[in-house]
């Protein structure tokens, strides 16, 4: 096909569940593609010689050679390609936040619609996962012991790649369940726990011994796994799980979350069927909810509020939107699911009833000042502007820190002040043979930051282990 | 899976469990806690651990049966098993000698003390338990902790075995009997029974620790459900405690968060009696 009939090819819809429908259940928004919109959607792509869609992806996917299979009508192979590269694909094609990374160097988005790189990323991997066998050779064994601390993205990835290589890894998981963030934090609207479960039996299948119930630090510590464990290297992927609250007044009325309980109540403990009877979580269901913050979390937080039956269920951020760390998608999805934005507004107090239950939440209006160190305006409050919000649920989703649990308990192992365990180039720490990446490495970052992390640690831990550099 | 070896009841509706847990087993200190689910899908709920075996890979856990999951622990036999266990969890007691420490035991606030009672006797400690229970079937662990213990008074609300009276009532005696010289007080029990307790020692600027139970869904400090007040700052249990000083503790707060879930712990507890009661029949 020429350029030209290429560039007349409109971008192809992700098909969605309808949005009064899905504001009221927890089912998957975003449907995939069918086969036909996949191949037109790949032929969309205009196969630069110089691709520059690759340059946003820290995996370093190649994308023509993927799309351009799918174009073909040839799956397998487009599956080969995203497979090397990237073992998560049905993950990160639902939650990469493409507009910022390889969609954003898309020649088709400088005068239209670059291509649905993600979405074709799904469609590949929901294929893959569907129809093919996972076929392994397991490599000789090199005889070396790994252990990787936490089952989110950075310690997947990292114990895929090293288990590749022959070495015997075991991750340690704190939670009764593998997948991090994966499963605890993101909601099965926009990521479904058997997608996550699909990729985590796969590695189990590749030899990756997965112990859960474990908390590095509580059950074992670091320098026991190396000294008396029999590990010879470790990789410590355990996230930035620490919820940071505001510091108002009102925080600890029943009926206010840090978005990591509420989100972890309803999604790995299910306490949305807990009225169905099917689980034993309970979670508080509010006619009114306020969640505060602008990034992924906040909108993941506020629309499993809606789910749960709020009306209004809403959403305050400080900034104003040009400034929200979301996902386009999400914004998007919410809005059209009925979440009310109040932006430029910052809640001051939480307001409780005489049972001790929230009843509204103190506001102020912001309006941007000067710009701050991120470069953002900052925003400042306008005096006199308080006003209440009525609600029964108050969710604070402003961002989480390191958690201190495994840095504490690891004698020599270098952080920054915000908690942040230093590393290398090579992503070894202050101790050596002790690897680390993702969250707690980087703060709060992204899937596809932290797998970008796992899967470089597992090099530098392979030139490790075999040559002791 | 963490298979049980050993489940008897102590008391009405409280159970003694030992589990295999190797891993815990080995890293168990007094005041450390578990978090156990019994079945998928299941509530995750924390339980201190009583006694520990690092040779025999197990931990022992009392267990009060006072809603759904624990009455479904309650039901399990030894042979059966219970899905998770992790642990050890929270920081452990801090055992120091005080010259003359008075433990308080409330309910199955008595196995929390044990290994505490054990601990502070080993660093030197006069060890004094005071331990409380409605009537003399409800008195736990009184042999157990004369082992460790030089002298142990157990109370019964309604005079039936030893002390007539609360807990708070022998402790007060003993405050006030300068000769006892007591250097700490340490308490486990109902949050009714350890704000008691904190009122009690106030007057006598006893240093005193309470082990607080608030809810807790992870505990490994992950979602902040568990925060509590102290001296005018937000811990969050599960990491920073579950010990603090008492004096320092909004009481009345801890009692009102505990509600948060009553109306659907109902729930959950007559639907698992419906569905028993259907099995059965
Ligand atoms: C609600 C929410 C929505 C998000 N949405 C997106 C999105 O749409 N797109 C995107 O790219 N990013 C998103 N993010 C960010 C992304 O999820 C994270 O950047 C990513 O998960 C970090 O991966 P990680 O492997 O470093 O850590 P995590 O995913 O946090 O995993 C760490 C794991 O380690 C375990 N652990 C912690 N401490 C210990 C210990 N001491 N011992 C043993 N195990 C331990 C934890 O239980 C956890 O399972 C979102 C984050 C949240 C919270
Ligand atoms: C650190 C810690 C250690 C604990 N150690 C023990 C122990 O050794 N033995 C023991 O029997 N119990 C212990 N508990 C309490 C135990 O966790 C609760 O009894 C249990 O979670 C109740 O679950 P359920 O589903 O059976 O009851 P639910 O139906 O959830 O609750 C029934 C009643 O118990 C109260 N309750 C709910 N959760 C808690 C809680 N976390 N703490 C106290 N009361 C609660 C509720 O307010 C309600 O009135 C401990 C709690 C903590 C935080
Ligand atoms: S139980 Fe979640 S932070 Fe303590």
């Amino acid at each position: 096909m020429k350029p030209a009939e290429r560039m007349k090819i409109d971008r192809q819809p992700m098909t969605e569940q309808d949005a009064s429908a899905r504001a009221k259940n927890f089912r998957e928004v975003n449907q995939g593609y069918a086969d036909e919109a996949a191949t037109q959607e790949a032929l969309r792509c205009l196969k630069c010689k110089d691709a520059k869609c690759v340059n946003g992806c820290p995996v370093g996917i190649d994308i023509a050679g993927f799309v351009g299979a799918v174009a073909d009508g040839d799956l397998n192979k487009a599956a080969n390609i995203l497979l090397a590269a990237n073992v998560l694909p049905g993950i990160t094609g639902r939650v990469c936040p493409q507009e910022t990374q390889c969609e954003q160097y898309c020649v088709r988005g400088k005068k239209g619609v670059s291509v649905g790189i993600g979405y074709l990323e799904r469609f590949v991997a929901d294929w893959a996962r569907e129809n093919r066998e996972d076929l392994f050779e397991p490599p000789p064994p090199t005889g070396k012991k790994v252990a990787v601390v936490g089952s989110g993205p950075a310690g997947l990835t990292c114990a895929g790649e090293l288990s590749k290589m022959g070495h015997a890894v075991t991750i340690f998981e704190a939670l009764h369940k593998a997948g991090g963030v994966l499963v605890y934090g993101i909601p099965e609207f926009r990521l479904p726990n058997h997608i996550v479960e699909a990729e985590v039996d796969g590695l189990r299948r590749r030899g990756v011994d997965i112990v859960t119930d474990v908390v590095i630090g509580q059950t074992y510590t670091i320098p026991e796994l190396l000294e008396e464990e029999g590990f010879h290297a470790v990789f410590v992927g355990n996230g930035a799980g620490l919820p940071v609250f505001q510091g108002i007044p009102g925080e600890n009325l029943k009926g206010v979350y840090s978005a990591n309980e509420f989100l972890t109540r309803v999604n790995l403990m299910g306490g949305y069927m807990f009225d169905a009877g099917e689980t034993d979580t309970p979670i508080i269901r509010a006619s009114q909810a306020v969640v505060v913050g602008g990034g992924n979390t906040a909108m993941d937080s506020v629309r499993t509020a809606k789910r749960l039956g709020a009306n209004p269920a809403t959403l305050i951020y400080r900034r104003s939107r040009e400034e929200m760390p979301a996902r386009v998608e999400e914004i998007k999805h919410a809005e059209e699911e009925g979440v009310i934005f109040r932006l430029l507004n910052n809640p001051i107090e939480i307001l409780g009833d005489d049972k001790g239950w929230v009843r509204a939440v103190r506001c102020i209006k912001m309006e941007l000042g000067e710009p701050d160190d991120s470069g953002r305006r900052r925003p400042v409050p306008v005096e006199g502007s308080e006003f209440e919000l009525p609600c029964q649920v108050f969710i604070e989703a402003i961002g989480t820190g390191a958690n201190p649990l495994l840095t504490q308990t690891t004698p020599g192992l270098e952080v920054n002040r915000w908690g942040n365990i230093i590393v290398d180039e090579n992503n070894m720490t202050s101790i050596p043979g002790v690897f680390a990446g993702g969250d707690i490495v980087r703060g709060g970052a992204t899937v596809i930051l932290a797998m970008g992390d796992g899967k470089g640690s597992s090099v530098a831990m392979h030139e490790y282990l075999m040559n002791g550099k | 899976m963490f298979p049980i070896r050993k489940a008897v009841w102590l008391a009405p509706k409280v159970r003694l469990i030992e589990v295999e847990a190797q891993r815990v087993a080995k890293h168990h200190q007094p005041g450390h806690f578990v978090i156990i689910r019994v079945r998928d899908p299941g509530e995750r709920i924390p339980l201190t651990m009583a006694t520990s075996d690092a040779q025999a890979g197990t931990i022992t856990l009392v267990v009060q049966v006072v809603g759904a999951t624990t009455e479904m622990l309650c039901d399990l036999e030894a042979g059966e098993s219970i899905l998770n266990v992790v642990g050890p969890l929270g920081k452990p007691t801090e055992i120091e000698d005080f010259g003359h420490a008075v433990l308080v035991g409330g309910g199955v606030g008595t196995a929390v003390i044990y290994p505490q009672a054990e601990a502070l006797k080993k660093v030197g400690n006069t060890v004094s338990a005071i331990i409380g229970g409605r009537t003399k079937e409800y008195v736990i662990f009184e042999k157990e902790l004369a082992e460790h213990c030089d002298v142990v008074h157990p109370c019964t609300d309604d005079g039936s075995y030893g002390y007539n009276g609360f807990v708070t009532g022998k402790l007060q005696e003993l405050l006030e009997d300068e000769s006892q010289k007591i250097g700490a007080v340490i308490t486990a029990g109902p949050v009714p029974m350890m704000r008691a307790i904190a009122k009690v020692t106030k007057p006598f600027n006893v240093r005193t620790i309470v082990s607080l139970n608030p809810i807790m869904v992870d505990g490994t400090g992950m979602c902040g459900g568990c925060r509590v007040s102290v001296g005018g700052e937000t811990k969050f249990a599960c990491v920073d405690g579950p010990e603090f000083e008492a004096q320092d503790v909004d009481f009345d707060e801890l009692v009102d968060r505990l509600a948060t879930y009553q109306t659907q712990e109902k729930i959950a507890w007559d639907r698992l009696h419906k569905c028993q009661d259907c099995s059965k029949s």
